[in-house]
């Protein structure tokens, strides 16, 4: 007896097993999955730069340290994710153009801007926080590549949320002016990262295809109360006041009632309309038209060279094992 | 757990444990079991001195390189351009503390008292005071061929220099140079593999790499004083330059001199930018 | 300046990382370099942070001849192939309008 490869597919999914690159898979579970990671990563990319601006100004060493390891960490998760989703078969260049062009979007939240140094520490709290919910059923994805790739990415985001929260909780044992920052960067981000969840449930339509198919293990609404019963606890230890007059602890529910964003500003910001639209796209397609010379003498170089080593020595006689070259031992 | 998994634990386990607040702050301290003293028949005025010039160099390199994050012509770039800025700053950091336990007299009048020497030095410190390389400071305007010709020259003397460190008698000095040497290995070979690359690939990349070789020319005379140094620094510079197809420049530089307190408007830029948070909180803990 | 998808686009490299001594290499990823050199370079910054003692290599995707998962399913014949860029998965652009 043998199955049509829509039945294995779907034994493999229900069996909780991995699908690999080279699988057969339906089109509009293959669609989904592209979709969803490469705008994981341009989440990542374009949210290097909310960030990325506070790294000249940082006030310490220390800081600016720190900062630039995450934000450098954001370009290495987007290259992560821009790998899984080339084992479907799309290209990362013509994934780049989606974005600068707009036809791929990517988390809202990053065309909100940073106003005060205390937005990086807010950032790391709630934004990576909200992250962390979202992205730790991803592990469990039932698409290999992208499962893989999350593992990596969700222990890395720990440490985000960590420096964020060690930052802030630092801030509020300085000085009044550092209090007043952290309370007013919690207040503006507040609302945006629980939008971060998505629309409620009654307004994502594609969550049951989603969860049958395994890419997605929660609902919007499921996550969106993980994160507020997990948040409500760590802003009272900080000693800031979360901008919601409807949050409290429900004793029957064994959770928090909280209230809902603004909607109309999410459909806002996510058609475009937000704060930094513009500047966040405007930022990456500078990035990639000023480095196309670069992209281009790189490849007539390599033409003229394939075998091209800046300080090896030269070639040695082929063993059949890989070659050693300066850059990394293969030990 | 499956291979990959393995293979994702164990390159995980091998950057360290929970101490670490993202990849590339959790280095191993360089400076552990080294006896920070200094010791006996080492001046230590000259010594705080040379940390200075050295950790000026790395912090305002360090300021340089960054601006390229989320800037550079392919994502890979970004990630290898923000690890070596965050080499630098590691350096920077360490100098500079040195700087500041070698000769407390460095540490400038204005900075609060709350604050660790590395951020009073470079926080607190006038344009005047710094000691780096005018090399270092300048903007490069984001033409990569720039930012690229100036890591290449920087990247090159600063291994010769800190080499021949690693013979010390400052124990501490020694321990930076041995750690950065490594590092500045890697710099060298990353930036020396673009030179040849835009030098050696097409006519308008040629053409820009000679140009930013032409723009850092005037200012590579102050970087190496050492004449062992520059031999090495000379030789290096030929073989990549010949190998990229390119002409060693024949500009000559004014003769001012950073390491003594002459800088460019750069510089005065770059430290309004680094240091504005800092001083316009000098009361806050960060 | 160049239209962006205009310019030459770096080839993809595999990359197969030796975590510890003990371990075979393994494959953990991709990226776009383009030359063999810089491909390793690359890794180096992304895959281990530059964390020596580790082994990698790096290999051109196109260069990688894989078995199909099931080679008695006619649906992959021929199957020795390409690793990622089947042709087949080549003709389905996401749900954008034509680029």
């Amino acid at each position: 007896m043998t199955a049509t490869v829509e039945e294995q597919f779907d034994q493999v999914v229900a069996h909780d097993r991995r699908i690999e690159p080279r699988d057969w898979m339906p089109e509009g579970y293959r669609k989904t999955m592209v979709r969803q990671i490469s705008q994981h990563a341009h989440s990542e990319i374009i949210g290097m730069q909310p960030e990325g601006v506070w790294i000249s100004s940082a006030p310490s060493l220390r800081r600016k340290a720190i900062l630039l390891a995450k934000v450098q960490d954001e370009a290495g998760h987007g290259l992560y994710l821009y790998s899984a989703a080339e084992t479907l078969g799309v290209d990362r260049s013509d994934l780049t153009n989606r974005l600068i062009t707009g036809t791929q979007k990517y988390s809202s939240i990053f065309n909100y801007p940073t106003l005060t140094f205390a937005d990086v520490g807010v950032i790391g709290w709630l934004v990576d926080g909200a992250a962390i919910c979202n992205q730790v059923p991803l592990c469990r994805s039932s698409y290999g590549p992208y499962a893989r790739a999350m593992v990596r990415i969700c222990k890395e985001e720990s440490f985000h949320q960590r420096q964020g929260y060690e930052l802030l909780l630092t801030m509020m044992r300085g000085s009044q002016s550092q209090r007043e920052m952290v309370q007013d960067a919690t207040a503006r981000w507040w609302w945006p990262s629980l939008m971060m969840f998505g629309p409620p449930d009654a307004d994502s339509p594609n969550t049951a295809q989603s969860m049958r198919w395994r890419i997605k293990r929660h609902t919007n609404d499921e996550l969106r109360q993980r994160f507020v019963d997990m948040t409500v606890p760590q802003a009272d230890a900080l000693g800031v006041t979360l901008p919601d007059p409807a949050l409290r602890w429900n004793e029957s529910r064994g959770a928090h009632d909280f209230g809902q964003p603004d909607w109309e500003e999410f459909k806002r910001v996510v058609g475009g309309d937000g704060p930094c639209n513009a500047d966040r796209i405007a930022h990456r397609r500078a990035a990639q038209e000023n480095g196309a010379w670069v992209r281009e003498a790189a490849m007539a170089h390599a033409a003229k060279h394939p075998r091209f080593a800046p300080f090896s020595a030269p070639d040695q006689p082929d063993s059949g094992r890989p070659k050693v070259q300066s850059g990394g031992g293969s030990a | 757990m499956s291979d990959d998994a393995t293979a994702y634990e164990s390159l995980a386990d091998a950057h360290g444990g929970e101490e670490r607040w993202a990849f590339g702050t959790g280095f191993d301290d360089p400076l552990a079991g080294v006896d920070t003293t200094v010791p006996p028949g080492v001046d230590a005025g000259a010594l705080a001195l040379e940390c200075l010039a050295l950790g000026d160099d790395a912090l305002v390199m360090s300021q340089r390189l960054s601006g390229w994050c989320s800037n550079a012509p392919e994502l890979e770039d970004d990630v290898a351009l923000a690890n070596i800025a965050l080499d630098l700053l590691g350096q920077a950091r360490l100098l500079l503390t040195r700087a500041g336990h070698a000769d407390p007299s460095l540490r400038p009048g204005g900075a609060p008292a709350h604050i660790p020497d590395e951020d009073a030095l470079a926080y607190f410190r006038q344009p005047g005071a710094y000691r780096n390389v005018r090399l270092a400071e300048l903007d490069d305007d984001g033409d990569f061929a720039r930012c690229i010709a100036r890591l290449f020259v920087f990247a090159t003397s600063r291994l010769a220099q800190l080499t021949r460190l690693t013979d010390s008698k400052d124990p501490v000095l020694a321990a930076i140079a041995v750690k950065g040497g490594t590092e500045l290995t890697y710099h060298r070979e990353y930036a020396a593999g673009w030179v040849v690359r835009l030098g050696d690939g097409t006519e308008l990349s040629h053409q820009r790499m000679q140009d930013a070789l032409e723009w850092v020319w005037p200012f590579v005379r102050e970087l190496v004083d050492d004449p062992d140094d520059r031999a090495e620094f000379d030789a290096v510079l030929a073989q990549v330059l010949r190998t990229a197809t390119l002409v060693v420049p024949a500009v000559a530089g004014d003769g001012a001199r950073g390491r003594s307190g002459q800088h460019t408007d750069a510089l005065t830029e770059l430290l309004a930018n680094l240091q504005g948070v800092a001083r316009a909180h000098p009361d806050a803990t960060w | 300046m160049s239209t962006p998808g205009q310019d030459a686009n770096w080839p993809l490299y595999e990359v197969f990382v030796r975590g510890k001594r003990g371990l075979n290499h393994v494959h953990v990823g991709s990226l776009h370099a383009a030359d063999p050199d810089m491909a390793l370079h690359h890794a180096r910054d992304l895959y281990t942070r530059r964390n020596e003692g580790v082994g990698i290599w790096v290999v051109r995707a196109d260069e990688i001849t894989a078995s199909s998962p099931d080679e008695r399913d006619p649906f992959f014949a021929p199957s020795g192939d390409k690793v990622y860029r089947h042709p087949t998965f080549y003709a389905i652009p996401d749900d954008v309008p034509h680029i």
